[in-house]
């Protein structure tokens, strides 16, 4: 059992194409560095500064981690993560 | 080029002159690859701005895992300016995240706030956006799309 992380459009050139692929890690941050020593450069495009982009949304199970503790939102096996880019502009 | 139906078009831009002057938002969601614009989604904008808009987070994670559940795509991602021309602004190309999608751009500069009858006319333009780079393309307006295009769903106006 693994970690499903959903992977938007955008960031599917470091997937291979895959919409989804698996991960692992006890936090988003950990998840993240996971991601990272797979499908290298996507941390990039996910973190600013050691948090999430202003306009990248993380949920895990559904939960927007801004609201639940931001990359310290624990994470365990059997979990969806999705990662969004915002839809915005001005 | 971006090819809609009528009744879409219509109700982008009556969204548009119904949230002026705050700008308005939302996709037109189609199957995944028929470059069909098909199922109107207006989205509420987060950021209630005349020069700002935002899908709300938990509208957003909602509205991607129904397009996922319907094997659908946002083909069309529109929205207003309510102050100036119907263009991409520096922050819509910097934020556009969907390569695929037809980014459509309402203006209602002209509008008279409340959506009169004497409201003037509103611009409706489409462009591409990918890797930072703007190309305006051709709309074409049709009152349905070809029956086998769309077989055997039928087209979900609001």
């Amino acid at each position: 059992m693994a970690i499903e992380v959903r992977i938007p459009t955008i960031l599917r050139p470091y997937t291979g194409g895959e919409r989804a692929v698996d991960g692992s890690g006890s936090t988003v941050g950990e998840l993240i560095e996971d991601l990272e020593s797979n499908h290298a450069g996507i941390k990039e495009r996910l973190l600013e500064d050691g948090s999430v982009r202003r306009f990248v949304n993380v949920y895990v199970n559904d939960e927007d981690i801004r609201f639940t503790g931001g990359l310290d939102t624990a994470v365990s096996d059997g979990d969806t993560v999705v990662i969004l880019p915002a839809v915005a502009g001005g | 080029m971006l090819t809609i139906d009528r009744a879409t078009r219509d109700a982008i831009i009556e969204h548009a002159r119904r949230d002026h002057p705050d700008e308005a938002c939302g996709v037109v969601a189609g199957p995944i690859g028929s470059d069909l614009p098909l199922r109107h989604v207006p989205m509420v904008n987060a950021a209630m701005s005349p020069t700002f808009y935002e899908f709300d987070s938990t509208d957003l994670l909602r509205l991607y895992q129904e397009m996922d559940e319907r094997d659908e795509e946002p083909v069309v991602v529109y929205h207003s300016h309510t102050a100036t021309e119907a263009y991409p602004s520096r922050t819509d190309v910097n934020l556009a995240s969907e390569p695929n999608a037809h980014y459509v751009l309402v203006s209602t500069r002209d509008e008279v706030t409340g959506g009169a009858p004497e409201s003037g006319p509103v611009d409706f333009r489409s462009f591409r956006i990918v890797d930072g780079e703007v190309s305006e393309e051709e709309v074409t307006v049709v009152e349905r799309y070809d029956d086998e295009a769309t077989s055997p769903t039928q087209k979900a106006a609001d």
